[in-house]
């Protein structure tokens, strides 16, 4: 039984809430009130036909980009793809990696090309695009284990700045990652950018081999999934601080070139209460009452 | 690809794979041994979504079958919670066919959305709520306007398109939710401009600037002295019945002289319009007989000296025996208050009993646009036309619907014969309303149906999230077939 996409009004009467299949999208736009009703109109009308047009090609986004590989032809589709490619040659991605960065886009495209928007935000699951007139600004609060909502720090996004997508990835999230980051946060200019990127930055906050690491193939888990007869990371036991220290490293490294090369503007990894942040923005202002949640993961 | 264990949703066109105890791509959708349920959505969500599951109530028929329709199916699956089908093009949510005497007969089951819609609300009261035309505020916006007084009621029009989307978000918004609340049978505080603060929920009395409105008139002045004049006569010399649009006079009255009761040189303040019939004695108010006045001497002159009498026995009653009193004449001609005595209580007692309890009622009324049809089949039109010649049923959560004749599908129904929470809404704003339509599978694939998308009840069953309540049983079977214009006529 195909359900419908449903869309509704969170009870707040601001925001709105589109979900269908596994999407699920919550926005807000600021503005005068017909921009807005403009704005969520257009979100809705667009956002209705998403999954449908994606699913089409499903097949061809499971697919690891290659130079020679079939490009996909819907819009939405063309963002992930054009997103992952930087990456393509230097490690396994596919365009799903970037999915739900891709869709905030998408639906944050048509909102703005419907009304005129102060400012606005499209957030897939935790995957943010933004819209910011000039003088505009977001406060972002930022969690380090997406299974528990604390907040460990804040980052104000203005005008003035490049930054239009945050992303976050980590094997406690809803999709499978190769690493074990508990979550990167990336911030890029596109949402679909941070997306991808934050895919492969936690897929490098890694320790290979390491024994208290439990990972499964993740066709034995999820039979159809893009990532195959990869290892996916189930579990994460005991680390010494070293190795936490080493799997960060890893992961920093990555997102220091990507920070040369212009395609993300800043990144925070956490892995088992310790932090590493490249880029500019990033006001890591560790909040005290919330160390009693933090405390439960041994540092 | 897929494994032995594994097994395919097909909730959304992902269409997952998934293993025993696994979830799909969604978090809503699992693997248990072997079965597709769906779980709790994710918990994050569910704090933000306080309302509105995704569940397809069905209704399940609890009395015995009155043996009209034989073999008809029991469960009539209503389109609360389906889903909608915006942005209109695709099929109806559900498309369900099941076999009644023979026929197969379609119910093609969507939500509408309904920018165009609104409720009539019928207040029973002969209190002054408020000038017509005046607007009626929720939270102190405009969300509709005093209409027509009707016999014993008030009647306001809330909604429409332009509280709706016509004004400002925030009138939009508080229309919206004041209509949602109407529907769902909640209670709304509305305020009338120059009038009264109304508490309306349906199903249940009005309240009406904080005081319980218990019962309806049992008619105007002048219908109550009709009604009652027999059992007065003889053991009271005059009676007035104060109300605010037409006050009652008994020995004046038509009935009074029928009756040979004489003349009592009483004198009512007002326009007299026939004999024993006064219009206008007050301003319109919340006191007696819905007038303003509370003291019903208020509205007489001097008694005649050369008719009336000393000792003379008057009672003043309302039109619904809320309010009455009882005087005698002193030597002077004044009215003197007394107790009401028992030969009379028992003709008060009487008005109040035949006044009937006071109601709010709440009708739904939208419009099935376009856009709505085309979810139902590739050719709207044809499912107006096949409404109005009365071969498609319309239902609204199974409760059955009055179709406004003239163009287009604009259908009434009273909403507490509706489940419960059968209406949500969409940020439009607008309401979302459940719609049926039910016909015979043929006539279905005659007027360009979705028949690839027909599933026969049975397959649906089974399913897990569906809410079963029990059929109201003075409301028709939505599956009994609709008349044919022959049977009709």
């Amino acid at each position: 039984m195909r359900e419908r996409a449903e869309i509704r009004l969170l009870p707040d009467g601001r925001r709105l809430y589109m979900h269908d299949g596994p999407i699920d999208v919550i926005l807000e736009a600021f503005g005068t009130t017909s921009q807005i009703i403009s704005a969520y109109d257009a979100a809705a009308n667009r956002f209705v036909s998403v999954l449908d047009e994606l699913c089409g090609e499903l097949w061809i986004l499971r697919q690891p980009l290659t130079a020679d590989s079939r490009r996909p032809a819907g819009t939405v589709a063309k963002r992930m793809a054009t997103a992952v490619a930087p990456y393509a040659a230097r490690t396994f991605i596919t365009p799903m990696a970037a999915v739900a960065g891709a869709v905030a886009e998408e639906i944050l495209a048509a909102m703005t090309g419907a009304a005129h928007l102060e400012r606005a935000y499209v957030n897939d699951g935790g995957d943010i695009a933004l819209h910011l007139e000039p003088s505009q600004q977001f406060v972002v609060g930022m969690i380090d284990r997406p299974d528990r909502a604390s907040l460990f720090g804040t980052a104000v996004l203005e005008a003035t700045q490049p930054v239009r997508g945050i992303a976050t990835s980590g094997w406690r999230g809803r999709s499978f990652s190769l690493g074990i980051a508990d979550a990167v946060t990336v911030l890029a200019d596109q949402a679909a950018m941070a997306d991808a990127a934050a895919t492969i930055i936690a897929n490098a906050v890694d320790l290979p081999e390491h024994p208290n690491v439990f990972r499964v193939r993740a066709r034995d888990v999820a039979p159809d999934n893009d990532l195959g007869d990869h290892l996916v990371t189930q579990g994460v036991g005991d680390l010494t601080a070293q190795e936490i220290g080493t799997a960060l490293g890893g992961g920093e490294t990555l997102a220091r070139t990507l920070l040369t090369e212009g395609f993300i503007r800043a990144a925070a990894l956490h892995l088992r209460g310790q932090t590493r942040i490249v880029g500019f923005p990033l006001h890591s202002n560790t909040l005290g009452n919330h160390a009693g949640d933090r405390s439960l993961v041994h540092a | 690809m897929p494994d032995d264990d594994a097994i395919r949703c097909d909730a959304c066109p992902v269409l997952c794979y998934i293993k025993p105890g696994r979830l799909g791509a969604c978090d809503r959708y699992g693997n248990r041994d072997g079965q597709l349920v769906r779980v709790d959505p994710h918990v994050v969500l569910d704090r933000a979504l306080a309302r509105g599951a995704s569940v397809v109530p069905f209704l399940e028929r609890e009395q015995e079958w009155d043996g009209n329709i034989v073999g008809a199916p029991k469960t009539f699956v209503t389109a609360i919670g389906a889903g909608t089908t915006y942005p209109d093009y695709k099929p109806a949510p559900f498309i369900i066919s099941s076999e009644v005497e023979g026929v197969d007969m379609v119910t093609v089951v969507t939500e509408g959305i309904f920018s165009y819609c609104g409720v009539k609300v019928k207040i029973d009261t002969d209190r002054h709520l408020g000038p017509e035309c005046n607007l009626v505020r929720a939270q102190g916006e405009a969300v509709g306007h005093v209409t027509t007084g009707e016999y014993g009621s008030q009647m306001l029009s809330l909604g429409g398109v332009r509280h709706l989307t016509g004004g400002s978000r925030r009138e939009g918004t508080v229309t919206c939710n004041t209509l949602l609340n109407l529907c769902n049978g909640k209670a709304v505080e509305l305020k009338v401009d120059e009038g009264a603060a109304v508490v309306v929920q349906a199903g249940k009395p009005p309240i009406i600037d904080d005081v319980l409105e218990e019962r309806m008139r049992v008619g105007c002045g002048s219908a109550t002295i009709g009604m009652f004049a027999k059992q007065w006569y003889g053991k009271v010399d005059e009676v007035v019945v104060v109300d605010d649009h037409i006050t009652g006079v008994l020995s004046e009255h038509q009935a009074g002289k029928l009756l040979g009761v004489p003349e009592t040189g009483i004198k009512i303040k007002g326009r007299r319009s026939t004999p024993g019939r006064y219009f206008q004695v007050a301003e319109p108010g919340t006191a007696w007989g819905g007038t303003n006045i509370e003291d019903p001497l208020a509205i007489l002159e001097p008694f005649k000296a050369k008719m009336a009498w000393p000792g003379l026995r008057l009672l003043m009653v309302s039109t619904t025996g809320e309010h009455h009193a009882y005087f005698e004449l002193d030597e002077k001609l004044r009215p003197v208050s007394k107790d009401l005595p028992a030969t009379l209580s028992e003709s008060v007692a009487r008005i109040k009993e035949n006044c009937e309890p006071a109601l709010c009622t709440v009708l739904f009324m939208g419009g099935a646009g376009g856009s709505l049809r085309a979810g139902v089949t590739e050719n709207p039109v044809r499912l107006t036309h096949s409404v109005r010649d009365a071969l498609t049923r319309v239902t609204c959560g199974g409760a059955p619907v009055y179709i406004w004749p003239g163009g287009g599908i604009t259908f009434m129904v009273d909403v507490s014969r509706m489940p419960e929470n059968a209406f949500g809404y969409v940020p439009t704003p607008a309401l979302v309303a459940p719609i049926e339509f039910t016909l015979k599978l043929q006539d279905y694939a005659d007027l360009g149906g979705y028949m690839d998308h027909v599933r026969a009840l049975a397959s649906i069953m089974p399913e897990e999230g569906h809410r079963h309540v029990s059929a109201r049983p003075d409301n028709p079977w939505p599956l009994y077939p609709a008349k044919t214009p022959e049977s009709q006529s």
